[in-house]
């Protein structure tokens, strides 16, 4: 569904991405972990048009993405609850949400989707109308979630959904995240915490300094040695 | 020592430095109590007057504040042109009104088609005119120090008050009313006044009802077409689609971007709307002021940039209550201070605000991203 074709990203003078491949298959999780400054937001990124790729390919179901603007690209089915959360500080949870659905075309679809959302995150309903900014940073995770959900994506891109939460709180936003894919929305999924990301992902990409420097299904991911001592912190 | 003393005593030393300021200036300045107390003494009724006075005055300033604040709101950029695209704004009424014949005609039906037409072409070419701004000065420099494009804003400022002096050296534009080139102030006339009257009407609508004040329906249209505009305004950036993406563009660019909002789109349609808002405070002001000089727009704008300032630069409704704020302080120095003074009052109040409030009244309410 998405594949990347030796992809290579700068900061300027910086080369952050040196010749990413990945690819995604339809109904799939994905995940992509590594430390901090590995490159997994900026690949990220790079898919969704915010940072340009100076060479390499991006294809979604065969199209070329890498050359389209951003909007355009979230037009075509790319969703992403980025680093950081980025909810809209400012607008009410309900406005948040309907920015989320604004690359939409069909205006029928929303009231259903935002049904599906609330299911999700039930305490996204009982904030309706508070503003983004005063929600806490789990609720802000579920408001940039379920915003990126509003859109109907065909390929859901989640940033670091764990940043910053209490571990039950990470649970709940994993069992979410199975729910989603089960409910038919192909995941990519970047990870600090490798160990809950291996846990629930078809296959897995490990980055390091830019490159892909292993990929394999992620039961296996979980067993490598090397796999075990950098990353789930396991001798 | 808790957040509330030291927010108590940061007011403190705030008045005092105001306080401080003001008796510095005082004697010159026109600040001396004792006078104003005894001129407000000798003629109560005066300072109501005053205040209709600010109250028109400061609704045109909100006007063009909105413009500002809705740019920098969406791009953090002082589009210093702005002031001279309503500069552009007065003399395309002025032309319209003369090219239709409306200034040679005391038939009140032709005027009020005439001003009609003026204001609607007025609105379209100023939004029209700011939008190219955008494109050709700022658009390209979007990702560069943000220095470089303040600078571009000063040079398109200059070069639309330069385009205002040949146009207003144009007398088949320009009707020069006696007066020569096209740097002297040129006269707008007051059609209102004209259309009232002609009819046998009073001008001064408080006749009507026996009040000793002048409100002339000259206020009364500009406050009205003020209020129209900004509960227009406000509607429309809190309820439509446009208006929410502008919002969002505002509040976070990336992710406005990753839910498919095109920022091109919605930064020109924010220089449209602006350009949009000057163009009919450009109308509103030459009827109300009576006059239209090719300089007018960098005043205005310093005044509206204040107002913008002081309710807090980015936010809608603390442009229109600086607007307010500062037509009333403008007013009242001319009335109780002194006249040649109130450019200085209107300006020490921006730097006081720049020193003590950055963030200007209503500026920042809501927490920031957590």
């Amino acid at each position: 569904m998405l594949e990347l074709k030796d992809v290579h990203t700068y900061y300027g003078n910086i080369h952050a991405l040196k010749g990413i491949s990945l690819k995604v298959e339809k109904g799939e999780i994905v995940t992509l972990i590594g430390s901090n400054g590995a490159g997994k937001s900026t690949t990220l990124r790079t898919i969704q048009g915010i940072n340009r790729p100076r060479s390499g390919s991006i294809l979604l179901e065969g199209e070329a993405l890498e050359k389209l603007p951003p909007h355009e690209i979230a037009l075509r089915g790319v969703a992403q609850s980025p680093e950081g959360r980025m909810i809209f500080p400012r607008m009410t949870v309900m406005e948040n949400l309907e920015m989320g659905a604004y690359a939409r075309k069909d205006k029928s679809g929303f009231d259903e989707d935002l049904e599906r959302v609330f299911n999700l995150f039930p305490r996204l309903k009982e904030r309706i109308n508070q503003k983004g900014g005063t929600l806490s940073g789990g609720e802000q995770q579920m408001l940039a979630m379920g915003r990126a959900l509003m859109a109907r994506p065909r390929i859901l891109l989640l940033d670091e959904p764990s940043m910053g939460l209490s571990p039950i709180l990470v649970e709940l936003i994993f069992e979410i995240i199975q729910t989603i894919n089960k409910e038919g929305t192909t995941i990519l999924l970047v990870e600090q915490n490798a160990l809950m990301a291996l846990s629930i992902a078809n296959r897995g990409y490990v980055i390091q300094t830019g490159e892909i420097v292993l990929t394999d299904t992620a039961s296996k991911l979980k067993a490598n040695e090397m796999v075990r001592k950098s990353y789930l912190g396991i001798e | 020592m808790s957040a509330k003393a030291k927010s108590i005593l940061r007011g403190i030393v705030v008045a005092a430095v105001v306080l401080y300021i003001a008796f510095l200036l005082g004697p010159i300045a026109g600040f001396d109590v004792p006078a104003i107390a005894a001129s407000i003494q000798a003629d109560p009724k005066q300072l109501i007057q005053f205040l209709i006075i600010g109250i028109s005055n400061g609704a045109i300033i909100a006007i063009i504040a909105l413009g500002y604040t809705m740019v920098y709101g969406i791009i953090e950029l002082i589009n210093f042109a702005h002031g001279d695209v309503y500069m552009i704004g007065v003399f395309t009424s002025l032309t319209v009104l003369s090219l239709t014949g409306t200034l040679n005609t005391n038939d009140p039906v032709k005027i009020i088609l005439g001003l009609a037409l003026a204001l609607v072409v007025s609105i379209a070419s100023c939004a029209m005119l700011n939008a190219t701004i955008e494109r050709l000065a700022y658009r390209r420099l979007r990702n560069a120090p943000r220095l470089a494009p303040l600078i571009s804003a000063i040079g398109m400022s200059f070069i639309i008050e330069n385009l205002g002096l040949i146009w207003a050296s144009q007398s088949w534009l320009v009707p020069s009313f006696g007066t020569t080139g096209g740097a002297s102030q040129k006269f707008f006339p007051d059609l209102l006044g004209t259309i009232f009257t002609v009819n046998g009407w009073k001008v001064n609508l408080f006749e009507y009802f026996g009040i000793p004040l002048r409100f002339t329906i000259k206020d009364l249209l500009v406050i009205v077409l003020a209020v129209i505009l900004m509960v227009g305004l406000y509607l429309f950036v809190q309820r439509t689609r446009l208006g929410k993406a502008m919002r969002a563009t505002a509040q976070n660019r990336d992710a406005a971007k990753m839910l498919g909002i095109d920022i091109d789109r919605v930064i020109s349609a924010t220089f449209l709307i602006g350009g949009g808002l000057a163009g009919a405070a450009g109308l509103m002001a030459g009827l109300y002021n009576n006059t239209a000089w090719w300089f007018m727009g960098f005043r205005a704008g310093l005044e509206s940039f204040t107002a913008a300032v002081l309710g807090g630069i980015g936010n809608i409704t603390g442009a229109m209550l600086g607007g307010f704020l500062i037509g009333l302080l403008a007013s009242f120095s001319d009335g109780y201070l002194n006249a040649r003074w109130t450019h200085a009052w209107v300006f020490a109040t921006l730097v006081l605000v720049l020193l003590f409030r950055p963030s200007g009244l209503l500026g920042e309410q809501v927490g920031q991203k957590a």
